[in-house]
């Protein structure tokens, strides 16, 4: 990521980059705004999944945000939304049918939820908030940066999840190669359970502000 | 009859959008600081999510699915349109919604003013094509099965999001750490009471 950023230095100034990088912790799409949860907590019972999902969300929210950013001018604000729907439904079925062909079984997985991508809020989010008002250049790191920040929390997520509850870290029996099944460790089935996402993202929002004390809300 | 009250109960308590799928979190936590307004949310959502469901029923089992055009003649009999649902479903979603607010903003003007920005947003709620995308995935036999699994699903993301307000207004008098004030307890009630639901089902560990 840093090497990237650096061989082409001239496209990012600071304020591009501060485009990238805020969405990871500051402005964080999920534990700050509050958009995109409703994905982020289905898929992230194991990291393969969860992955495949962050990467598709990248694809389509950073080529929704530039055709939207292009297309800036001329769409009549009163039918936008419909407009962004259309746009976000054509790339999301561009993916399904992508992940159908070579990933089949993640795609069985992830079941109704690539579908959903269309529904998340983090995409319409940044094309209301940010494509609406900015240059294509800028509105592609925009996405990109607030598709990392989605990614990473979900990956963190599934890493937990995954590890506790089935004892594996993408597949691989980690558990059991240390041997730990011997000494009468069990995995804790209870990670597995849809609410338990919902209890990681809880404990990771309360790590981040308990740093971040700007974060914390009035009472 | 049975079999149809049966799909209802089911879809309100053992496959609750909110607690098993996480379907209309964006809302379910942005909108639930009051019990009033989550109440005007939740009776949006049961009312779109009962007349889109039996709607894209239709359109998927008449035009989309895979030799669903064969009343159009023996040529269109292969013709395998599911690729197409997503972008049909969301259109008819997002007219519905729009009818909708039309209607509700000429009979009912205080429902209306006190769903606010609410109301278009539920186009984007991701309950509402969840349950269109549920319902094509599950492959309900008859309109009745479709529509009962579409109010249910609707009733069952309006228990949580009374449930949750209404913890949210008692819980501003509990002392809770400042870190976790506001998202962070309600991400951590959410899971507590999604434990809750799934005893309804019995735990399966």
């Amino acid at each position: 990521m840093s090497e990237e950023v650096k061989q082409r230095e001239p496209l990012f100034s600071p304020k591009n980059k501060k485009l990238i990088f805020n969405p990871l912790s500051r402005e964080n799409p999920i534990t700050v705004q509050v958009l995109g949860i409703c994905s982020a907590l289905a898929v992230t019972a194991k990291l393969e999944p969860a992955f495949v999902m962050s990467l598709s969300v990248l694809v389509v929210l950073a080529a929704a945000n530039v055709i939207i950013s292009l297309l800036r001018n001329t769409i009549p604000t009163r039918i936008r939304i419909i407009v962004q729907l259309v746009i976000i439904a054509s790339l999301v079925i561009l993916v399904d049918q992508v992940l159908k062909a070579f990933a089949y079984d993640v795609s069985k997985q992830l079941s109704v939820f690539v579908g959903l991508i269309i529904t998340n809020c983090i995409i319409m989010g940044r094309l209301e908030a940010f494509a609406m008002g900015n240059k294509p250049w800028p509105a592609f790191l925009d996405g990109i940066g607030n598709a990392l920040g989605y990614g990473w929390i979900l990956l963190v997520v599934a890493f937990f999840r995954e590890l506790l509850g089935s004892g594996t870290i993408w597949n691989y029996p980690v558990m059991e190669n240390l041997g730990l099944y011997d000494f009468g460790y069990k995995n804790n089935g209870f990670m597995i359970l849809p609410p338990m996402a919902l209890i990681v993202v809880g404990i990771i929002i309360w790590i981040q502000r308990s740093r971040d004390k700007e974060l914390v809300e009035e009472k | 009859m049975q079999e149809l009250f049966n799909i209802f109960v089911k879809s309100i308590f053992i496959d609750n959008m909110v607690f098993a799928y996480f379907l209309g979190m964006c809302s379910y936590l942005a909108v639930s600081k009051t019990v009033n307004t989550s109440f005007g949310l939740g009776l949006a959502v049961i009312f779109v999510l009962g007349i889109t469901v039996p709607v894209d029923y239709l359109l998927n089992k008449y035009v989309l699915e895979a030799g669903a055009l064969s009343w159009l003649g023996e040529s269109f009999a292969e013709v395998d349109l599911s690729f197409l649902s997503f972008i049909m479903f969301i259109a008819i979603i997002a007219s519905m919604v729009q009818l909708v607010e039309m209607i509700v903003e000429k009979f009912a003007p205080t429902l209306y003013n006190s769903l606010g920005i609410f109301l278009p947003l539920i186009a984007v709620n991701c309950a509402i094509l969840g349950g269109s995308l549920f319902m094509q995935e599950r492959e309900y036999e008859t309109i009745a099965e479709a529509t009962s699994f579409g109010l249910g699903s609707g009733v069952g993301f309006f228990l949580a999001i009374i449930g949750i307000a209404a913890i949210r207004e008692k819980i501003k008098y509990s002392n809770v750490p400042a870190p976790l004030r506001g998202l962070g307890i309600t991400f951590i009630i959410t899971g507590l009471m999604g434990i809750a639901f799934m005893s309804f089902m019995g735990i399966k560990l």
